[in-house]
């Protein structure tokens, strides 16, 4: 395969990782904007998690009021470029366009989300201003998606907002996770800086809240806590050779691998594990990097998947081989990988079962295992009593309170592992739910 | 193959698409240029006074992705001298001798008017159009509309050129009068050959809302313009249709007006004209569109039948008749076609809103097709002009056509309604909601 030089600068990555929702120039939105039917209630908003009323900003867009455009999205999803670029639009708000019943072309409606809130974010406009100080003071951790949304309707409401972040950078998954060729970090960073002006919230950078003071500190000092803490590293599956040089978590690789691309070890021949979205991910990102070859194995069947169907699309255009039916036995090699060993599986009686004396090796020199990532429980847990599910889960009301009363959850942390928009959507709600139990104590 | 030869009261050119006076006559290099391309003639822009034109001229009304649906102009005649315009005229017609160039001339005396049609027809003009519509610049000079809108004026300066002319003289209208059959008759009076209409109608298309002034902007200030473009169309063809019913415009009309297209042609001589005048679109596309208004108008004539212009020019101007005579028993109720909506429900807000509330939605988030409550129809065609599905939403016919009574017939044998609660009015007993069923209708 091989359909991508092994880049040497960081000029030469950013080729192999050109933007599949480039920007629009004005033109563009223009004519995009214009294609808008302004359905009546239309299916658009209903399919956003954030709800955004998506023919009126458009409709801005088509008349030249790109400002408001921006505060239409602004005021129902703080991530308002950040979606626009890594939405899966797909199979939200563009899946629900009504022009796919007629064959046509959706409305390239997170790009145009995009077009109107970078003007914004450009000109830094100031479309919101906090209340005045209410008094009371809300400690949030992780300033991911969840948690930068949550600050920003809290400050909305003029609580002041302290934030503890365990990295470098605001975002989360955005800048650590997210595919480059959906968006730029520099561009995940400008949003939060925007929202930072506005809103006037503190962010405590590598300050990973973990040690006990810390715990206390929180719940002593302020009227209540958010978690939006996301989840935690890639899951072991306890097989041979698991810890040899060269075998890694997704989660893990791809953090280090968007942080310094060139330092980051990627491989010629390469085994991806998994069948989620973030399989995909590392296998596009290892093709891109210039590797020879790059097989996505899954122990069920292509259509059992959890990916969607766009994302496996994108895989397979940079040139991933499937293997389906493939469990994963042992990884091969004394120090380093050399090899993956599997089993071939089918279906009987609706279960999966390995077929005897079929094990096969592939031989390669990498192994990303995207196979699912912990969860938080044992961390929240410190909090006090607090629930989560059989699925390690943080459990919350519909107010995204958990039960512990003083403490909110929402995000991956909660939901076990969404979108951007799932974060932001749930966390605004959070913040209402905060407002709401604090007015009333 | 359909013969497209014109024939303008005498006139002859061999298809009937004609350029109007404008700017792509403003040249003889522009109207060779033209009829090389295939445009049958080209009224040339028009000659007379002298005159100064001012830098920024147009201004233009774009919708959607479309730009220039109207422009408007405050060029004024040309500004070349006449003796140039004169040669030009007579090298065009040497190279093409078959097709139409008619001189458009606006002058302001008799002694003018006389030695300026002498001249065009020295130059070997084949006809000559008077210039009674220009709505900007010239009529503060007492030319152009300020003649059009007088019909004593406008008959007089015709019967003076009729003094001199040796070739036909077409009128040409300015649309900023209320009545134009008015001046039509006046060209009649004057014993013009032919009229041609509309001109340009008076307008301002926008206002550069950084700098408060109106398009076109000249050091800060505009002035109105005249309007033209696709925009005009419909007001041109009402015009028009009001000149050929009036029995007293006993002279052909050349149609002029948004004209972009062979059907907004064939439209145009549908309602009488003889010929077209194009101007915008060859501003906007140049010369070439005239390969497919040719191409599209042979097509038509070729799957309708007929063989020469003639065979359809004026077809529809029987079929538009006062109000009063239309049948009230004719009823047509709107009906979506299901296997072909997509659910926008643009078609139920506009009715719920802007008609009779007579579509309904199912109620559910997943079957998003709207049904027509045929109770409340009234078949006023609004639901299917906003759906964007071709052939979605059509108007069924539901009387049985046997029945025939208009609003006229009604007043003659006296069951007309007479007062303000008249049951034999037209919206007894229709359904219309209570006033406050509206507030339990917010999203
Ligand atoms: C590889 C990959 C690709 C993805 N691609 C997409 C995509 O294309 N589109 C999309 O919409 N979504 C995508 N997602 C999912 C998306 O990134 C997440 O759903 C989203 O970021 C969740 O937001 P969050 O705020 O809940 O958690 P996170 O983004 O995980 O943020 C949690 C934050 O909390 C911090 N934190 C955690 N523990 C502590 C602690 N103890 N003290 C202090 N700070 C702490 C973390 O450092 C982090 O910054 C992807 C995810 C992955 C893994
Ligand atoms: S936030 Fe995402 S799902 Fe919602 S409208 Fe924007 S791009 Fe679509």
């Amino acid at each position: 395969m091989a359909e991508y030089n092994k880049p040497t600068t960081l000029q030469e990555v950013e080729q192999n990782f050109g933007q599949i929702k480039p920007d629009m120039n004005a033109t563009m939105a223009y004519n995009e904007s214009s294609r808008c039917l302004f359905c009546f209630d239309a299916p658009c908003v209903q399919a956003c998690p954030t709800g955004i009323d998506i023919p009126l900003f458009i409709r801005q867009i088509y008349t030249d009021n790109v400002t408001g455009s921006a505060k239409t999205i602004y005021d129902s999803n703080y991530f308002g470029n950040i979606c626009g670029k890594v939405c899966p639009t797909e199979v939200l708000c563009e899946g629900a366009c009504v022009y796919n019943h007629q064959d046509a072309e959706p409305i390239e409606i997170g790009r145009l989300q995009s077009f109107a809130t970078k003007a914004a974010i450009k000109d830094n406009k100031q479309l919101f201003t906090p209340a005045a100080d209410n008094g009371k003071k809300v400690a949030i951790v992780g300033a991911g998606p969840a948690g930068i949304a949550c600050a920003c309707e809290l400050r909305l409401l003029g609580y002041t907002v302290h934030i503890w972040e365990a990295k470098a950078h605001a975002s989360g998954l955005t800048i650590y996770g997210v595919a480059p060729y959906k968006i730029t970090n520099q561009e995940a960073l400008d949003e939060v800086a925007y929202l930072q002006k506005q809103f006037g919230f503190e962010i405590h950078y590598n300050k990973k809240v973990e040690a006990d003071e810390h715990f206390q500190m929180l719940k002593a000092d302020y009227d209540a806590v958010f978690l939006g803490v996301g989840l935690g590293d890639t899951r072991s599956l306890g097989l041979d050779g698991e810890n040899l040089e060269n075998c890694i978590g997704a989660t893990e690789f791809i953090e280090e691998f968007k942080m310094d691309p060139l330092g980051t070890h990627t491989g010629n021949r390469v085994v991806v594990i998994g069948g989620g979205n973030t399989a995909m991910d590392a296998a596009s990102e290892s093709a891109r990097m210039g590797a020879e070859q790059v097989y996505l194995a899954y122990r069920r069947s292509k259509e059992s998947m959890g990916a969607y169907e766009f994302e496996y699309d994108l895989a397979k255009g940079v040139g991933v081989k499937g293997l389906f039916n493939a469990s994963p036995v042992a990884v091969l090699g004394t120090d380093k990988v050399e090899g993956m060993r599997f089993i071939r599986t089918e279906v009987q009686d609706g279960k999966l079962v390995s077929i005897e004396g079929s094990e096969f090796d592939i031989a390669c020199d990498m192994v990303i295992k995207a196979t699912g990532q912990e969860k938080q429980a044992a961390f929240v847990k410190k909090f006090g009593a607090i629930d989560t599910d059989n699925k390690g889960r943080i459990v919350v009301n519909e107010s995204f309170q958990t039960t512990e009363p003083r403490v909110f959850a929402a995000g991956d942390a909660v939901n076990g592992g969404a979108e951007v928009v799932n974060a932001t959507a749930e966390a605004k709600k959070a913040a209402q739910g905060i407002h709401q139990w604090l007015s009333k104590a | 193959m359909p013969d497209l030869s014109a024939n303008l009261a005498g006139i002859k050119s061999p298809n009937p698409f004609w350029l109007a006076s404008a700017p792509p006559t403003n040249s003889g290099y522009q109207v060779m240029k033209a009829f090389d391309a295939g445009w049958g003639g080209a009224v040339w822009k028009t000659l007379g006074v002298p005159v100064v034109n001012v830098s920024s001229r147009y201004g233009s009304v774009n919708y959607k992705g479309n730009r220039m649906i109207g422009l408007n102009n405050i060029e004024l005649i040309t500004d070349r001298p006449l003796a140039d315009n004169l040669r030009e005229i007579e090298e065009v017609k040497k190279y093409f001798p078959n097709h139409a160039v008619i001189a458009s001339l606006m002058v302001d005396t008799r002694e003018e008017w006389h030695q300026i049609v002498k001249d065009v027809q020295n130059a070997g003009a084949d006809g000559i159009e008077l210039n009674f519509g220009c709505p900007h610049g010239m009529c503060e000079r007492g030319m152009g509309s300020a003649v059009g809108q007088n019909p004593q004026a406008l008959q007089t300066i015709t019967s003076w050129v009729m003094e001199v002319a040796k070739i036909p003289v077409i009128v040409k209208l300015t649309p900023n009068i209320t009545d134009i059959t008015e001046p039509a008759r006046g060209a009649v009076a004057g014993g013009a050959d032919a009229i041609s209409l509309i001109n340009t109608i008076q307008s301002i298309v926008g206002i550069d809302l950084d700098t408060l002034s109106p398009y076109p902007i000249v050091d800060g200030q505009s002035s109105n313009g005249g309007y033209c473009g696709p925009a005009v169309k419909p007001i041109a063809l009402n015009m028009l249709k009001n000149c050929a019913l009036d029995p007293q415009v006993t002279i052909p009309i050349s149609g002029i007006g948004g004209i972009e297209t062979w059907k907004d042609a064939v439209e145009h001589m549908l309602l009488g004209a003889s010929n077209v005048q194009v101007c915008t679109a060859a501003m906007h596309y140049g010369f070439g569109i005239v390969r497919e208004m040719k191409s599209g108008l042979e097509n038509f004539m070729r799957e309708k039948g007929f063989n020469k212009l003639d065979d359809f020019i004026g077809k529809s101007v029987e079929k538009v008749k006062t109000w009063e005579n239309l049948n009230l028993k004719y009823k047509v109720v709107a009906s979506i076609e299901e296997d072909k909506c997509i659910g926008c429900q643009l078609c139920y807000t506009a009715c719920e809103d802007g008609a009779h509330q007579a579509i309904g939605l199912s109620g559910t988030e997943e079957n998003r097709v709207p049904h027509i409550i045929e109770d409340n129809c009234v078949g006023c065609n609004l639901c299917s002009l906003v759906c964007p599905v071709e052939d979605c939403i059509t108007m069924v016919r539901m009387d049985d056509g046997t029945e025939h009574k208009t609003w006229k017939e009604r007043l003659i044998e006296g069951s007309a309604p007479t007062t303000f609660n008249d049951q034999r009015g037209g919206g007894v007993g229709h359904y219309v909601p209570e006033p406050k069923e509206a507030l339990k209708k917010r999203k």
